[in-house]
């Protein structure tokens, strides 16, 4: 394992902070799967070593949070709201903007390698549907028009 | 936002005003930690039993009151006692733990470390969902501000009392917001809800220990239960429903947003806060608390018999916007997450919408939920394709029927009661509607955009 030193010190400042070491499953899984893009199998037998539990208790926490993953994705991570009102706002539609501005494909990696664009469930601000998060970035009110300039400003920082 | 007029803000009275930020010179220039300082003089049972006279409830979505919760842990098991605050909002319709963790962040500290306190906690956890990944650096921000004031950590104001908030961030499932699926995730491993009995948090909670688990929103009102004193708090709103709301307001409304209230009618709200519905458009029906809450439909009478013997008999808008109010209309004030459907809505259309949201986020521990859940996806979605089939209305409703309260946890409920509220209440329109679209020239482009199901 090959994790960045900032990483590590991560690490190691979560461990101590539960009663029981198993619960920092998730906290670790979340510092590597930003370190390394995804959680190999590598990783969730490091994770399992490191926290004296059976790797096939990492893996099962692995498998079951749909935000962890175990390949890679695009270098921009999308998640449009697909629940019920940001549906009713419009959020499919801005889905199949973004969708065709990178000539991508639901849940796969665009072409260039650029972003994957995924459905999330409800984001929790329904308020001002429609909604996505581009990595850790929500963006709302969305219109066919906005998520365009979200799209050109990805291209422009990727050429950048 | 803009606060409107009718509202009465207290949770959130801060949170939009000009200028006001997370940091702890903000709320400390507002008064902040006031009521910590008070609450460490105060015997811990005094607290206890204030914020069980001012018949609190949990805002999280059951409405169990917040004192009686408290009164459950079991104090004599020699196990360290744990608080978790609750701060996985993901119930659909649902934003306002969102304001409250974004803009104010100290009034939930210290709403935690009154409660802490309280309930003698020394290890407290904030568990926040993945997809708000500023929010739990604003709260990892705010703790370290608080401790270096000497309200969180050890030696609490030099009371001698000492207690950590470890902020612990999910990973997109929604069953984390059921509170044992939340212990079993917050123990690193897979969030499939615990059976009750045994497993009540409040003797057999995170690691075995006793354990509050307590929503966002009602922790930050243990502040203001300290400051107004229960009687004060119970003026707002009626008996058995203290307090103000926080209530969220998506959909076909002129002004969709957060909105804090004492007591008015669910008009008041929908109408005359929001706008009513955008121009040329009619209200057909409102989800009142959240996405699993039976559906409430425009136009129907609502008629019942008071605890005291009166009748009721209201229209939507007339129903009393409280747990009790929407309770006595069929439905429930659940997480306050209100979605407004107006006449462009197909009810099908958003049933297959939030069918496909519950067969994604079933733990799949219990077969009728993980089987049902999907085929009522399955069904919902041949619907809006234009494969539905005669039977299907019926199937929908066996299915359903099949689920609650045939699971371990409530989600069994949430994903029956759409199913079976908007059959109940819509039923034409499903019967129709599977005929109509079985037309192969019908536009189906709309319905398909709504049930966003692929």
């Amino acid at each position: 394992m090959d994790l960045k030193p900032e990483t590590l010190a991560e690490i190691e400042a979560a461990i101590p902070k539960y009663p029981e070491a198993q619960s920092a499953v998730m906290p670790l899984l979340h510092a590597i799967q930003k370190d390394q893009g995804a959680i190999s199998n590598e990783a969730a037998e490091w994770v399992a070593e490191k926290l004296g539990i059976a790797p096939i208790n990492v893996l099962s926490v692995v498998t079951f949070y749909p935000f962890f993953r175990q390949h890679k994705i695009g270098k921009r991570h999308i998640r449009v709201c697909r629940t019920l009102s940001c549906a009713m706002a419009g959020g499919s539609k801005v889905c199949d903007k973004v969708l065709s501005e990178f000539e991508a494909e639901l849940n796969h990696a665009s072409p260039d390698g650029e972003v994957t664009v995924e459905f999330a469930e409800c984001l929790a601000s329904c308020g001002s549907a429609p909604v996505m998060l581009v990595d850790e970035d929500l963006h709302e009110n969305l219109t066919v028009e906005k998520a365009k300039e979200i799209c050109d400003k990805i291209k422009a920082e990727a050429k950048a | 936002m803009a606060i409107h007029p009718k509202e009465q803000r207290l949770v959130l009275k801060y949170a939009d005003e000009p200028g006001y930020t997370p940091s702890i010179d903000s709320y400390l220039a507002h008064g902040g930690y006031d009521m910590l300082k008070k609450a460490v003089t105060m015997e811990p049972q005094a607290i206890i039993d204030e914020v069980k006279a001012s018949t609190l409830r949990g805002r999280g979505g059951a409405g169990f009151p917040c004192g009686l919760k408290w009164s459950f842990v079991d104090r004599k098991s020699g196990k360290p006692i744990y608080l978790i605050c609750n701060c996985d909002e993901s119930e659909p319709g649902t934003f306002k733990d969102r304001q409250i963790v974004h803009k104010d962040p100290h009034q939930l500290i210290e709403g935690m470390m009154i409660s802490c306190f309280a309930n003698n906690v020394a290890k407290a956890f904030i568990y926040i969902r993945e997809e708000m990944p500023y929010g739990a650096k604003i709260l990892d921000e705010a703790i370290l501000e608080a401790k270096e004031k000497g309200f969180v950590g050890d030696n609490v104001l030099g009371s001698g009392y000492s207690c950590e908030i470890v902020v612990h961030r999910g990973a997109a499932a929604y069953i984390c917001g059921e509170e044992t699926g939340l212990i079993e995730s917050l123990e690193g491993k897979r969030a499939n809800p615990r059976i009750k009995p045994p497993y009540f948090p409040a003797v057999l909670g995170l690691y075995n220990c006793p354990t509050i688990v307590n929503n966002v929103e009602t922790l930050c009102n243990a502040v203001h239960i300290l400051d107004m004193g229960a009687e004060g708090f119970k003026k707002i709103g009626r008996p058995n429903n203290a307090g103000t709301r926080i209530w969220c307001v998506s959909g076909g409304v002129q002004r969709p947003g957060y909105y804090e209230v004492g007591e008015m009618t669910l008009g008041e709200l929908v109408y005359d806060i929001c706008g009513g519905p955008l121009p040329g458009r009619s209200i057909k029906a409102i989800i009142p608390g959240g996405s699993s809450m039976k559906i409430l439909k425009n136009g129907e009478r609502y008629k019942g018999k008071n605890p005291d013997g009166s009748e009721y008999d209201w229209g939507l808008e007339d129903i009393p916007l409280d747990y009790d109010g929407i309770a006595a209309a069929g439905s429930m004030s659940g997480s306050g997450g209100m979605m407004v459907l107006d006449d462009t809505v197909s009810i099908p259309a958003a049933l297959a919408n939030l069918m496909a949201f519950y067969s994604h986020e079933s733990c799949g521990q219990c077969t009728p939920c993980r089987e049902g859940s999907l085929w009522l996806k399955k069904i919902t979605s041949r619907m809006v394709h234009g494969e539905a089939r005669p039977e299907d209305v019926d199937l929908m409703l066996d299915v359903a029927g099949q689920i609650a309260g045939r699971t371990i946890c409530a989600f069994g409920f949430a994903v029956a009661w759409p199913v079976q509220s908007y059959i109940a209440k819509f039923e034409d329109e499903f019967r129709e509607y599977a005929a109509h679209l079985s037309d192969p020239n019908a536009d189906r482009q709309a319905i398909k955009e709504l049930a966003c199901n692929g």
